[in-house]
Parts: structure tokens; sequence; C-alpha cells
């Protein structure tokens, strides 16, 4: 009997690696007890997190495809993976101190988020449709845990719930359309599924209304409207530090794995496809912009301005060639150190040892901490687009990529949007500089080195991204053109 | 030309005060003092540097000078690039007088929060001086819309009674228009391959686009002019901003608009500005006669003067789009003479406010028997507001009717009544503040200008008086550029006819 051959498992090794040391990690704190390890398995997770980002780093961008056709590693797959796991790192420093202070300090918590983390990669890497439907499940079902990670608190537990049977629902849908795609076109593999659909004029309608369905699992990872729904009670009732890697690793994995579906095996479906991108684009940059005004909670704001933010991204997506998915791209490197740097300062607004999250509450910031309050405004100008914060430029890619492809109507709403949901980002500016302090007074002092050391990062790079843009300018361009060859 | 990269001195040089003023330490006492005195050496250094570039200007020339290039992102073509013309060279120079002058004003009158107050002027000038230099569509737009930040924390810090409403309609008006031109830039970038601007001026741009992307540069450049009816921000803003913030509005902030006018709009679209010509002459001639009857009726000194510009930049958009040489001399003049005009008319505003911090026109009177330097001051500039001959405001309405005369008499009419009702308010607001009795005490106890208030308005009186005794050293510098975009328009003109028949 001939023994089968071993895969090339090299490219999948920032994956395999991850995976083993979350094992390791999880019985070092077994081992240890859950009193002394939380904070020691929490650091080590960050030193895997930072040796898988140079693994992936010293990944060439050639492209390889290995275990079967299923898993494949590109230029594209390179830039998607560094963003998730920098987005990763960065949450699990921002949780440490919180947890110990919430006494939800677990060693747990580290290993469910190097669990879903290498989800995430395997996400990126997907290059069939179980590929994907595998990455995508490794990924929520470490999700609903972190959720609800924050145990004896009834907002945390429902929305790990929420989030569970929504997620489920999600998975389901996306399923029946990966089955659909599966019946209708004969394969799952996105190589086999890209020559397929070259040769045929028209694609046969259940392929489309697979394709549908397909879209809307994804929609829903994203938190795209109209599947947006979980999105705010999740972002509220989850601990500070699961928002703020919820507001991003999972964001840029998904819609990293979202581009590579649609562009790949779906590319010839171009103009069946961009209808529907078109239009949860838009919905998401209206709901985003409109549904955050009336927020007084600052974690239900950042839910929906992430539904803006990816409302945003997928204008890129809906032009679907090279330029589009290099703004997108972009979007996505600017938007995570955005939103880390902001999560860094809501884990930040404690007063009298406990968490405040009423916008009220930044109320004269500008008086009573200054550089926390320059550093929030840089975010919130960077999140409405205001030049020369690094936002901007996230939105130039995408609306360039927009008016390239013809998508005027798009670009316009995605203008008129960004105008309004300016108001409630400047609202917080207005908050810090032009209000009296707030009736509480100032905030907690000692909100961590690392938490500052996060702060200091997010904000230069946000503050100083104009001076020198061509890292990520041409790292996204090297990314998005491994996915369009020739 | 030195070898010394001046441009982006002049530009980011305040930066470095702002950087000074950021690692200040020490008392609260201390560090106001020295921010004050670092802002204010700080603009004094850009102004003088700012005057290196008058001198060395070739005045003979119509290509941009002092011009500097370098990679910022080599792959699309988007380069650091700036210079700067007989247009813009102006512009520089305002921006660069009136900061040094706003640092001194706010000297006593802002007593809160002053370091962060300097760091906001100072970033405001890199910004303002940076529109004015750019010579690339993304960097143009970037200071364009980074001057709201700034702007918009004066506003909002520093102002009065309605600051927040005037603040937030401040930033989302000039925004959204604003945003719409970024969709126009990229636009011309697919459409030229890049995004300088001195290429995208001598590029021929098909005349359907041409009206789209006029529309585009129209709805940003209109909001910050401001045209009726998009001027309501306005009078808001300048009535909440702090004295400073109303002289850098005035004075530079409304100048955008016609800048944006003549550099873009003009010479890059020509046939969309033919086209659209007849739409900014009706507006215009509303704003004018408008605003000035509804200046008449102002209760209050600030928003008296706000209504006045907006019908004052109604004689620049005519001025501008006549086409004409006289006319848009006439535009570039008058915009020069009304930031140094409205400027002062601000700040002399701000001298009353100061010792009686009320704004309602109302509560003076007779100021003339206590302050007669003051009456003095004030009555010259309200003479060159309403373009009394001999003085910079003359030139400017004068030579933009000429160009109006020459293409349409009816819009230079309408335009003329517009110079008759200013002197009609102006006069009507002189004769509240300055003549009658003294009614209350507190007016009486008023004291006249003082060392540092002349020390500002004497080089004001200084250049008002220059600019309408002599305009030539004004005019002879801008006039190879305006020379150039009139020859530019008239070969479209001409190209025109062959570009639309080859393309059937």
């Amino acid at each position: 009997m001939p023994i089968a051959p071993l895969p090339n498992l090299l490219a999948a090794l920032p994956e395999i690696f991850l995976a083993v040391a979350a094992m390791a990690l999880l019985i070092l704190g077994v081992f240890q007890g859950e009193a002394r390890a939380a904070k020691e398995v929490s650091w080590l997770s960050v030193v895997v997190l930072v040796v898988a980002i140079f693994m992936v780093g010293a990944q060439n961008g050639v492209r390889h495809v290995t275990l079967a056709g299923m898993f494949i590693t590109d230029g594209y797959s390179i830039f998607a993976k560094i963003l998730v796991l920098i987005g990763s790192a960065f949450s699990l420093i921002l949780s440490i101190r919180y947890n110990e202070r919430e006494n939800i300090s677990r060693f747990e918590f580290p290993v469910l988020v190097l669990l879903s983390t290498t989800g995430m990669l395997m996400m990126i890497s997907a290059n069939d449709l179980l590929a994907l439907y595998l990455g995508l499940e490794l990924q929520s079902l470490a999700l609903y845990i972190v959720a609800s990670f924050d145990r004896d608190s009834a907002r945390s537990s429902e929305a790990g719930l929420k989030y569970f049977v929504l997620g489920a629902l999600a998975s389901g849908m996306m399923l029946f359309g990966i089955s659909m795609i599966y019946g209708f076109a004969g394969s799952t593999g996105f190589d086999t599924l890209a020559a397929h659909l070259g040769g045929q004029a028209t694609p046969s309608a259940g392929l489309v209304v697979g394709i549908v369905f397909l879209i809307v699992g994804m929609a829903f990872k994203i938190s795209a409207v109209p599947f947006h729904m979980w999105t705010p009670d999740v972002y509220e009732g989850a601990p500070t530090p699961v928002t703020a890697f919820f507001s991003v690793a999972p964001k840029i994995a998904a819609m990293a794995l979202f581009v590579r579906v649609m562009v790949g095996p779906f590319h010839t479906l171009l103009f069946e496809w961009r209808q529907v991108i078109w239009a949860i684009a838009v919905a998401s940059m209206i709901l985003g912009a409109l549904a955050a005004i009336n927020q007084r909670n600052i974690k239900r704001l950042m839910a929906y301005s992430s539904i803006g933010h990816m409302g945003y991204a997928l204008i890129g997506l809906a032009a679907g060639n090279a330029i589009g998915v290099r703004g997108v791209l972009i979007y996505l490197a600017i938007y995570l150190f955005m939103n880390v740097g902001t999560f860094a300062v809501i884990l930040s607004m404690r007063r009298g040892g406990k968490m405040v999250e009423g916008i009220e509450d930044l109320a004269g910031l500008s008086r009573t901490q200054p550089a926390m309050a320059l550093a929030l405004g840089i975010f919130m100008f960077s999140l409405a687009g205001i030049p020369p914060m690094a936002g901007f430029f996230a939105k130039l890619y995408v609306f360039m990529a927009a008016i390239d492809s013809g998508l005027n109507v798009l670009a316009v709403i995605g203008v008129v949007t960004s105008v309004v949901s300016a108001y409630y980002y400047v609202r917080i500016v207005k908050l810090m500089y032009f209000d009296e302090p707030a009736a509480g007074g100032a905030f907690d002092r000692h909100i961590g080195v690392e938490v500052n050391a996060v702060l200091m990062v997010a904000s230069i790079i946000i503050m100083f991204f104009f001076l020198y843009p061509a890292p990520v300018v041409a790292g996204a361009e090297a990314a998005s053109a491994a996915l369009f060859p020739g | 030309m030195s070898s010394w990269p001046l441009l982006s001195l002049v530009t980011f040089l305040p930066l470095l005060g702002v950087a000074l003023i950021l690692i200040l330490r020490g008392d609260e006492a201390a560090t106001t003092r020295n921010a004050r005195w670092i802002a204010l050496w700080t603009s004094l250094v850009v102004m003088a540097l700012s005057f290196v570039l008058w001198a060395d200007f070739d005045t003979n020339s119509a290509n941009f000078q002092f011009v500097e290039q370098g990679v910022w992102l080599p792959g699309l073509h988007i380069a650091y690039h700036m210079g700067i013309d007989g247009i813009s060279l102006f512009f520089v120079l305002l921006s660069t007088i009136l900061t040094p002058i706003c640092v001194v004003a706010s000297w006593t009158a802002i007593t809160r929060r002053v370091k962060e107050y300097m760091i906001a002027f100072l970033v405001l000038e890199t910004f303002m001086v940076g529109i004015f230099c750019a010579l690339d569509f993304i960097i143009f737009y970037m200071f364009f819309e980074g001057v709201l930040i700034p702007m918009f924390l004066i506003i909002g810090v520093w102002g009065h009674g309605r600051r927040v409403y005037a603040a937030f309609k401040f930033f989302l008006y000039t925004l959204l228009g604003s945003v719409v031109m970024l969709l126009a830039i990229l636009a011309i970038y697919f459409q030229t391959g890049t995004t300088d601007i001195v290429t995208a001026l001598n590029h021929n741009f098909p005349p359907a686009l041409q009206t789209w992307l006029w529309l585009a540069f129209f709805a940003s450049f209109a909001v910050k002019v401001p045209m009726w009816p998009v001027h309501t921000w306005l009078p808001d803003a300048h009535v909440e901003a702090p004295t400073a913030g109303s002289v850098i509005l005035a004075g530079i902030l409304l100048k955008l608009g016609g800048y944006g006018f003549i550099r873009f709009s003009l010479p890059m679209l020509p046939d969309a500005s033919a086209l659209f010509a007849p739409l900014i002459y009706t507006l215009s001639v509303v704003a004018i006669i408008y605003t000035s009857l509804v200046a008449l009726a102002q209760q209050d000194m600030k928003k008296l003067i706000a209504y006045s510009s907006v019908a004052h930049m109604g004689f620049v958009t005519i001025g501008i789009f006549t086409g004409t040489p006289e006319g848009m001399q006439g535009a570039m003049i008058q915009m020069l003479s009304h930031g140094i005009v409205s400027a002062a008319l601000f700040l002399c505003v701000g001298v009353v406010y100061d010792r009686l911090h009320t704004l309602e026109i109302a509560r003076y009177g007779g100021l003339v028997h206590n302050m007669p330097k003051y009456a003095f001051v004030f009555m010259l500039f309200t003479l060159a507001s309403m373009g009394l001959p001999g003085t910079s405001g003359f030139v400017g309405e004068f030579l933009s009717m000429i160009g109006a005369f020459k293409i349409n008499t009816w819009v230079a009419f309408l335009g003329t009544t517009g110079t008759i009702l200013s002197a009609c308010y102006m006069l009507y607001l002189y004769r509240r503040i300055i003549f009658g009795t003294i009614t209350h005490d507190d007016l009486r106890a008023m004291l006249d200008l003082n060392r540092r208030e002349v020390a500002i308005f004497a080089p004001m009186i200084a250049i008002v008086l220059w600019m309408g005794i002599y305009p030539s050293s004004f005019l002879h510098p801008m006039q190879p550029a305006i020379t150039h975009i009139i020859q530019h328009i008239e070969a479209a003109r001409q190209t025109a006819p062959d570009t639309s028949l080859a393309s059937r």
C-alpha cells in the first residue's frame, strides 16, 4: 500500500505554530493553577503572536497551494495575516490589566484568543469553500466564548448568547450557500471554480443564489447592514478588551476572506455580485452614519462606527479590481490602528476603580488628561477622515477605486455619509475640548505602561502616516497584485 | 534663486514653534508668557522669510517659482510638489503677515489655555501657507481640509456664547463642500494619470466632464467664499469666534474659495467656466445686494462686518469669472484688500470688545470723545471697506467692475449698487459707535488704543494706503500669471470646436 506523500506543511507553519502554542499554553496554565498563570500565559501569548508575525513575514510572496488545494499562501495572505496578528496582539496587551481589575483574569482567555486567531489565519489562507468554513467556525467558536467571558455579568452572557445564536444562523446560511454552489458548479475548490466559471457565458440562477447566501454569511461576520443587528449589543455587553478584539481582528480576517472569495473564484460574476455588495455598502455607510448620532455609550458608538467603516471598505470590494483590493487592504490597515488606539482610550476610562462608558464622561478631558485627549482627538479626526490623519488616506484609496470603476454614485454616497458621521466623531472632540470637566472629575491615573505604549504607538502611526505612507501602500499594492495575476 | 527649500521652510517653520511650545515646562504663568513669545517670534521669522520670497520673486515670469519636488507616493504619481506664481505669492504674504498680527492681538485677550491657542494658530499658519504653495492636488487637499481642525478648535474653545453651534456649523458645512471636491480630484487623477496641478492645468478635459468637475469644485469653493445662499455659516462663525479667529476667517479662509476659482476652475475648466459664468454673476449680484441690505439691519458689530464680507466677496467672484485681465486683477486686489481691511475691522471690533465685552452696537456711541486715535483708525478702515479712492478697496472694486462692464453692463450696474450700499451700512455703523454723546459711564472710562494696539494697526494702515495709492507693486508681479491664464483660456476656446468635431 503506497503511503500518501506528506503535504508541504511549511506554508502552514504559522498556523501550526499558533495551534501548538495555544495547546502548550493551555497545559502550562492548567499546571500552574489559575491564580498565577493568567498574566504569564497572556504575555507568552503576545510573544507567540509576535513570533507568528515574523514567521508570516518570513514567507515570500510566491503563490503556494498545499494540503490538497485547500490552503494557499501568497502576498495577499501575508499582508492580511500580519494585520490580524497585530490586532490580536494589541488586544491581548490591552486585556491583561483590565481582566485583573475586573476579576476575570483567567489563563483561558489568551488561549482562546490564540485559537481564534489561528482560525482567522486559516480563513485568510482558505482556497476551498470547506477550508473557508472550517476556519470561520474555529474563529467563531472561540469568539462566542470570549464574548461571554465575564460570566458573572448578565450583559456579557447575553452578548455571548446573542452572538452565538445569530452567528450560528449565519453559518447555517453560509453552509447552505456553499452546498448550492457545489451543486451547481460541481466543486468547492477556488481554483476549480474559477476555471469552471471562467468558461461559462451566463451563470445558472442556482449558483447566483448560492453566492448570495455566501455573501450573507460573510456580511454577518463583518457586520454589514442588514446583518449588523448583533454588533451594538455584543460590543456593549462584551468586556471592553474583547470588544477591542472584535472590532479589529475578526473583522479584518472576514473582510480579507470576503475579498478573496469574491475576486477569486467568482471574479467572472463581478456584475452579478457587485449589485449586492453595492447595496450592503450603501446601507452600512448610511446606518453607520445615522445610528451612531444618538448613542450615549461609547462602545455602542464604536459599534455603529465600525459598521460604517466596513461599508467604506466594501466600496473597494465593489470595485472588484486590483485598485479596489488595494483600497480595502489600506483601509483595514489604518482602521486597525485607529480602533486599537480608540479602545486603548476607552479602556482607560475608569473612575473610582470602575469603568465608565458614557461619552459624557469624556467631557473636559483636555483639562484633566491632555495627552489622552490629544490622542483620542487624533483618532476621532482620523475616523472622520480629516486630513492629514491616516483615516483620510484610507478613504482616499477606496474612493479612488470607486471613481476608477465608474461607481460614482457609490462614491458620492460615501463622501456624504462621511460628513454625516464626522458629526459624531467631532462631537467627542467637542466634549473633550469645549466642555467643562465632567462631574466625577478626572479618570484614574496609572492606566498601565502597556496601555500607554499601545496608545502612543497607535496615535503616532495615525498622526504621522502621511509622512511615510509608502510601506503600507506598497505592501497593499503587492498584496492585491497577488490576487490578480497577469 | 537660493538653494534653500524656501517654500517648505515658510510652510513648515511654524511647526517648529509648535514643537517648542509643546516642550515648555514650568509653572502656568511662565509657560503662558513663553508660549506667547515663541509664537510671536516664530511667526515673525516666517514673515521675514516670506519677504525673502517676494524679494527673490521673478516678476516677469508666469511660471511657478521656488519649485520643490519630492517623491511621496511614487507608484501613484502623487508627489510632494510645491511652487508659487504671482497669484499665490500674495496670499502667502497675507497669511504670514496676519498670523503675527493675530498673535499680538490675542496677547491679553486670551488668558485661558494660551499654550494650546498659540499651537492652534501656528498649525493654522502651516496649513494656510501650504494651501497656496501646493502644486499637487492631494497635498493641496490635505492642507485645505486640515485647516478645519485648528479653526474648529479656535472657535469652539475660545469662542463666545453659541460657540459649539457655530463651530459645528462651520466644520460640517465646509467639510461637505470639500469632500465633493475630493471626488473631482480623483476623477482628474484618472483622467490625467497624476495629481500634479501643473499637468492638470495644461490638460484639455472633455466638455462633459468639465461640467461635473466644475460643479464639484464649485461646491467646495462657493462655501468657502462664501457665496449666497451657502454663506450662512459665516455670520455665526464670525460672531462666536475670538477676535483673532475672525481675523483669520475673514483674512485668509474666505480667500481660499476665490483662490480655488482663479487657480483651478477658470484655467483648468474654461468651457465649463464660460457655461456657468451667468450663474456666478447672478449669485454674486444677489449676494452683493441682499447681504448689503442684511448688513444694514444688524444689531451686532461682528455680524454686520461678516455680512459685508459676503457682499465684498461678490465682487471677487464677478471679477474672476469675467475672464478679463481687469476683472481678474481687480478680484485679486479685492481679495488682498479685503483680507487686510476686514481683518482690521474685526480687530477694531476686538479693541472695544476687550474693554466692554459686548458686540451690541446700541451699547456703544460717542467713542470719538475719549478714544480719538481709535476713531481715526476705525474711520480709515471704514472708508477702505467702502472703497474710497486712495484706499485698497477702491482699486479692487473699480477694476473688477471694469471687467464686468466689458462683459455685461447689467452685472456692472447692479454690482455698483453694492458700493453705495456698503457706504450706507459702514457709515451707519461708524456713526452709531463713534459719534453721538456718551451715554454710559463705562464707555466714558474706556481707554484709547495702547501701544500694542497701535503696533497692530500701523502696518495694516500702511498696506491699505500703499495698495490704494500705488497698486502697481502688487499688480505687476501677478500680471504674467493672469496673462498666462487668459491666454490659456483663449487657446482652449479656439481648440474646443476642433476637439468636439474630432470626437464625433
